[in-house]
């Protein structure tokens, strides 16, 4: 069995990695990918931790950290979707209408 | 070095490959399959730590259905248009820098302090099948279930709101 703390070491990389990627790329598709791999990275560190602890309640946060993933990631591709429909563009760069 | 540590090593590498893969890719679709090919080695990370239920609800719910939406909505909208260099030059190795900062720290720090985690407890019969985590959701976290169901509907209904037509009120 490998030790708890190599999984939540990987669980803190993917998450930087993962803020990275909202900080670097300008497509909005691939910052909400980015944003599911923070997410992911969270989900590891709960079924670690449930497994050090011996107890389920980590699983069943991650568990619902699904559930609430699939409804996010629902509603924001159909903003982008529509936001596509007005601006023709998914560069963020270009989403400034709100500026000033 | 046991098996496992091995085991663990490699695929560790395969995830944060492919998630570089996922961040540094060019074309939007091959970033989606980067993504599912980390998801799946995460499912893997679950099965290690006693977590089957889990392992098999990511690949269904996040390889299988979060994935599937994304990949329709970057065909739908076209690949990725490589940019002019945007106006905020300095974002990008600012960015790297800093994550590269933290990435090592972050490593460092739970590594130096990795006697400080508890012990290892032994596992109870079947830990981690999906009747264990049914008597669990059923009963102690039965409001938060409701609220789930509540949440997904909300979902469905703001999505249905967000893609009517123009015409179609």
């Amino acid at each position: 069995m490998v030790p708890i703390y190599t999984y939540i070491a990987l669980s803190a990389v993917l998450f930087t990695l993962g803020a990275l990627g909202v900080l670097i790329r300008r497509n909005a598709i691939i910052i909400f990918m980015s944003v599911e791999l923070m997410l992911n990275a969270a989900n590891l560190a709960f079924v670690a931790f449930a497994r050090m602890h011996g107890g389920l309640s980590g699983q069943i946060f991650v568990f619902f950290v699904m559930a609430v993933a699939a409804a996010e990631v629902a509603v924001g591709l159909a903003l982008i979707v529509k936001i596509f429909e007005t601006k023709h563009s998914i560069d963020i760069d270009q989403m400034n209408m709100m500026k000033g | 070095m046991s098996v496992d540590l091995v085991l663990f090593g490699g695929l560790a590498l395969v995830t944060i490959l492919s998630a570089l893969g996922m961040l540094f890719s060019r074309n939007a679709i091959y970033s989606a399959l980067y993504l599912i090919f980390n998801f799946s080695t995460v499912a893997v990370f679950y099965l290690m730590l006693s977590a089957p239920f889990i392992a098999l609800a990511q690949i269904t719910v996040y390889a299988g259905a979060i994935m599937v939406l994304f990949l329709f909505v970057i065909m739908l909208l076209g690949a990725e248009q490589t940019g002019r260099t945007p106006p905020t030059w300095w974002m990008q190795p600012l960015a790297l820098s800093l994550a590269g900062i933290l990435i090592l720290e972050a490593v460092y720090l739970i590594v130096t302090h990795r006697s400080s985690f508890p012990a290892l407890q032994a596992t109870i019969g079947d830990f981690g099948n999906p009747v264990q985590i049914g008597e669990l959701m059923f009963s102690t976290y039965l409001l938060a279930f409701e609220t789930i169901a509540l949440l997904l509907l909300v979902a469905v209904i703001g999505a249905i709101f967000l893609s009517r037509g123009r015409k179609a009120r």
